[in-house]
């Protein structure tokens, strides 16, 4: 279990769905951002987003995973602005590092490589636990995955229950109070706001558990 | 929504091309990658100097690119941090061979960019870069629990002053410690008579009642500290230099250097009227001024109000403060 292969063609139908995901969000981003921070959350991510795909049709075959995922992140940098395009830049960038430079990815790999982004937000962003970012949904759906993995779970099993990590982590930013970014401004006033970092990275977790590890016949 | 604009999406491009064609002696502007550089650019053997962020703060930053202030200048969309590519290139181009300091105001989108573009600067071209972040707004509670106070009015003054030990020869890590400096000594409170209203999006940022004013706010239509009842310049004065008094000690040292700022749609006429009892307020604190400058400098597009900004001076400030200038929005002494 779990020794599924993940190739450079699944990183880009998990990065075409994700890019779905946010343009079918974008209002969804925009408001949740209107509400405690600078209202361009949704815009700012699809406009990235898009430019990723235009980037996806153009690539090379024989593209590595390690390429494509450096290539989503310098693009994501270059076109996002705000925080959100360093953040979501980073967490691919140094996704490709961990990929290697094979022409496919095992399940555990895909999972050391995602926590090494992971990683990278945290680092970038100096945020911890519960300061109400992104870091809330990604942190557990790493953790999720890794545990699945490691119980023997296939790697669709493992996506899915990172997913819905993720949702719980987002949710949960809910009652909290902002440390991080533009809504800790806000202070007290951020209560009761649902993040939208959190919100969008809960949509990346979710087209992984969408796209990867999906047996299409063996 | 009545504004001088063609499409909204082309504000920030075609206000640029203006810029390359009004100073056409003093900038460069690549419009490509919306960067304004002084027209000397390089300058071998000169510490380069560059900042940038959004748009809607203008003069800040393109208006200050020139002899004695900075080299360069990225312009990001209205609001909104450039990116890391921006930056790297103007790193390139204005580097003169000792170094580049980066100027960063205090938010979460500019600090991250500029760190990304130092990285690549360093690994990428091997290019020397010490960044310098403004902080200075005491509307913000600094606390682990906030992204930190907001850069505003100091922005200019570090500008300024670390542009002239440049220009002077100091080296990287004397230009750093001058912003540094300033940095530390200086203390800036805000407040706003009406929002602004951002070309893309058309309606005013937040709803300010004609009744009411919003004290400490920043320069991006962000919330301030509180909401009061329209007052007399006077009282509103009182508003915004006692916090600034009560968060740093400007009775020491060799007086300061004052400055009231406009946000953008505030006349000289009040903006001097509000000098005047800034100045009547700090008298009556002990607070001797030594230089000031007054008029709309680090402004939030068309939001009427103004900051009032404090710096604590020392000899080689006030030196470094009348070194000649010459930028679109700052020239003396030249």
């Amino acid at each position: 279990m779990g020794d599924e292969q993940i190739d450079a063609a699944a990183l880009q139908s998990w990065l075409r769905a994700f890019a779905r995901s946010v343009a079918e969000h974008k209002a969804t981003l925009t408001a949740l951002d209107a509400e405690i921070g600078d209202a361009d959350h949704g815009a700012n991510m699809d406009r990235g987003m898009t430019a990723v795909v235009a980037e996806l049709d153009a690539t090379e075959p024989g593209t590595t995973p390690a390429a494509l995922l450096k290539k989503a992140g310098m693009t994501l940098v270059r076109t996002v602005g705000g925080a959100s395009g360093p953040l979501y830049g980073t967490l691919f960038l140094r996704m490709a590092p961990a990929a290697g430079t094979a022409d496919s990815v095992d399940a555990g790999t895909f999972a050391k490589a995602l926590g090494a982004g992971v990683e990278g937000v945290v680092a970038r962003g100096k945020a911890e636990l519960e300061d109400k970012t992104m870091i809330d949904a990604l942190t557990p759906a790493v953790e999720a995955l890794e545990a699945g993995l490691a119980a023997g779970d296939s790697l669709q099993e493992a996506l899915r229950a990172a997913s819905a990590a993720a949702d719980a982590g987002r949710d949960a930013t809910i009652p909290l109070v902002a440390r991080k970014g533009r809504a800790s401004y806000l202070g007290e006033r951020s209560i009761g706001h649902q993040d939208p970092g959190a919100t969008s990275a809960a949509l990346l977790v979710a087209a992984a558990a969408s796209t990867l590890g999906v047996v299409v016949g063996g | 929504m009545k504004k001088l604009v063609n499409d909204p999406a082309d504000v920030v491009v075609e206000s640029l091309r203006g810029v390359a064609k009004a100073h056409p002696q003093l900038l460069r502007v690549d419009l490509d990658n919306r960067i304004v550089y002084r027209a000397d650019a390089p300058v071998r053997g000169k510490v380069g100097l560059l900042s940038g962020g959004g748009s809607g703060h203008e003069p800040l930053h393109s208006g200050f690119v020139g002899r004695g202030m900075l080299d360069a200048a990225c312009a990001g969309e209205v609001f909104t941090s450039p990116v890391p590519d921006q930056m790297l290139e103007a790193t390139r181009n204005l580097d003169g061979g000792v170094g580049v300091l980066h100027i960063v105001k205090n938010y979460t989108g500019d600090v991250m960019n500029f760190d990304m573009a130092a990285e690549l600067a360093a690994e990428e071209a091997g290019l020397e870069v010490t960044s310098v972040v403004i902080d200075d707004d005491v509307a913000v509670q600094d606390s682990l629990y906030t992204a930190g106070r907001r850069g505003v009015g100091a922005t200019l003054l570090v500008e300024k002053l670390a542009g002239a030990a440049a220009e002077e020869g100091r080296d990287l890590a004397g230009v750093a410690d001058v912003a540094r400096r300033v940095n530390a000594n200086a203390r800036s409170m805000g407040m706003a008579l009406t929002s602004c209203t951002v070309p893309a999006k058309g309606s005013p940022t937040f709803d300010l009642p004609e009744t009411e004013i919003e004290v400490g706010i920043g320069i991006h239509g962000e919330p301030g500290r509180r909401r009061v009842p329209v007052a007399p310049a006077r009282e509103i004065a009182e508003m915004l230099v006692a916090p600034v008094l009560t968060d740093l000690d400007f009775t020491t040292g060799d007086g300061v250097l004052a400055l009231v700022n406009g946000m953008g749609a505030t006349p000289l006429l009040e903006l001097y009227l509000m000098y005047g009892e800034v100045a009547a307020l700090l008298e009556k604190a002990g607070v001797t001024v030594v230089r000031s400058l007054v008029g709309p400098f680090v402004t939030s597009l068309d939001m009427a109000g103004c900051s009032v900004t404090l710096l604590r001076l020392d000899d080689e400030l006030v030196r470094l403060w009348d070194a000649p200038v010459v930028t679109p929005g700052l020239r003396w002494g030249a």
